[in-house]
């Protein structure tokens, strides 16, 4: 689905460079649009409540509320507390992953080698972005996280595995926000799988004031 | 006296969970908890935390991307957030846990089932999974921001196709049972409530027997530490750990 927000009219337009980092406020009723600029690159993104952050994205309440596990246009992102974060309203990709997780230093020498340790991760990243962004979290606070453009396909048998990006150069996801919300963003540097197409490499975040 | 010789792996302690209640205990290294379902319709959700640092918790993601599933049973382990194991499940008759669908809370428990508030119900009140654990942790010094996925024993919940979730009924039977043994020392909540996706609109959890033992340590050839070769690596990872902080014991 397309929409016509014109990116001329972004109040807000950035790059993130592969294996960085990102964080932004978001205004109830703003639009946030994650370009996948080159294809297949997963953007791992948290989203907390902007003024109670221990109110944050919870992947469980999400799928179960929605009986479905993919997330696409339509999908409501809840808190714990069944509060809505945000709403997909457009999405040229047309699945998006919350249950594989943000990869870290740890779970890389888990499901590759013990000697991936020294990897660079999302779950730096993100204790990086939370360490600086000046809203106090820590690591207490990392909870469930959405992995735009990433495919974690799930079968009736119980299997799951990564597999290749369904997302495409330009490919975007858009996203109003329900309530003030805080956006933490950690665009993937995992070289291990075919999450990232094995090139991590950059995405567009542009932000729309409410209408 | 006896001439019997004490028997191998002794149980060291019982107890039961009635419909709607909440417990949490510490699990030493290397002992073992057996939850079993008397009447085949149990459902309990579980939270693990490292007991000694429980900033490093379960973590749902992490534990099935390792294991290639989508749900958990015999010969996979609950992995934490920093790649070790928590616990390896070293036995279960049922054959699917489900971890995938979160836990009710007061709302979701009112709207399904009717306020069943203490002023009418006194004690047989009932009780919601998200405040259970809320009053768990507290006695801890841990709440909301510590909790992440949980499981949901007994339980199943199937993926199809497209993505759409369904609740499985009747996924236990009489006499079911899971085993799990600490890898380390790990903290337990369990809160015995309705499955969040049962489409059951009476409130009316099953007791659920605990019964707490101990096992040897694994040895090379565990079923759970050769299951795959993610779940090898997460033992040595634990191993080392425990080794390190002086807790190998």
């Amino acid at each position: 689905m397309l929409t016509a927000l014109d990116p001329q009219t972004a109040r807000l337009s950035q790059t993130v460079l592969a294996g960085d980092g990102w964080s932004c406020a978001l205004m109830r009723g703003e639009t946030l649009r994650i370009v996948d600029l080159e294809g297949n690159q997963a953007v791992d993104t948290m989203f907390y409540d902007l003024h109670d952050t221990a109110e944050r994205y919870d992947a469980t309440q999400t799928i179960r509320r929605s009986g479905q596990l993919y997330l696409t246009t339509g999908s409501i992102l809840l808190a714990a507390t069944g509060a809505p974060l945000m709403t997909i309203t457009a999405d040229t990709c047309g699945r998006h992953d919350t249950i594989g997780g943000a990869c870290s230093c740890e779970s890389n020498q888990v499901r590759y080698s013990l000697d991936k340790r020294f990897m660079h991760s999302c779950r730096d990243t993100f204790l990086l972005e939370l360490a600086k962004n000046g809203y106090g979290l820590t690591k207490r606070d990392i909870g469930h996280n959405v992995n735009f453009f990433m495919n974690v396909p799930v079968s009736p048998d119980g299997g799951l595995k990564f597999d290749d990006g369904v997302s495409g150069p330009g490919r975007y996801v858009e996203l109003r926000a329900e309530r003030d919300v805080l956006v933490v963003v950690s665009n993937c540097p995992q070289l291990n799988n075919p999450c990232n197409g094995w090139n991590p490499t950059p995405v567009q975040m542009l932000v729309w004031a409410a209408t | 006296m006896s001439d019997s010789l004490p028997p191998f792996l002794p149980s060291i302690f019982r107890d039961t969970l009635r419909g709607g209640e909440a417990h949490s205990l510490i699990l030493g290294r290397h002992q073992t908890l057996r939850l079993t379902d008397p009447s085949g319709r149990a459902a309990v959700a579980g939270f693990f935390f490292r007991a000694d640092a429980p900033l490093e918790r379960y973590n749902m993601p992490d534990t099935l991307k390792a294991q290639y599933t989508a749900f958990l049973t015999a010969g996979r382990t609950l992995m934490s957030d920093m790649g070790h194991v928590l616990l390896s499940i070293t036995g279960d008759t049922c054959g699917w846990h489900d971890t995938l669908s979160g836990h009710q809370d007061a709302a979701d428990s009112r709207l399904k089932f009717g306020a069943g508030t203490y002023q009418a119900k006194r004690n047989d009140l009932q009780r919601n999974t998200r405040d259970n654990v809320l009053v768990q942790l507290g006695k801890r010094g841990l709440g909301a921001r510590d909790l992440h996925a949980n499981v949901n024993f007994f339980t199943k919940v199937q993926v199809d196709d497209g993505g759409a979730l369904r609740f499985i009924p009747r996924n236990s039977r009489p006499g079911a049972w899971i085993e799990l043994r600490a890898e380390m020392p790990v903290l337990i909540v369990l809160s015995n409530t309705p499955h969040p996706l049962d489409p059951a609109t009476i409130y009316d959890p099953q007791p659920v027997a605990l019964t707490i033992g101990r096992a040897p340590p694994p040895a090379a050839d565990d079923p759970c530490r050769i299951s795959r070769p993610e779940c090898g690596r997460a033992f040595i990872r634990t191993e080392a750990l425990m080794m390190q902080e002086g807790t190998s014991c």
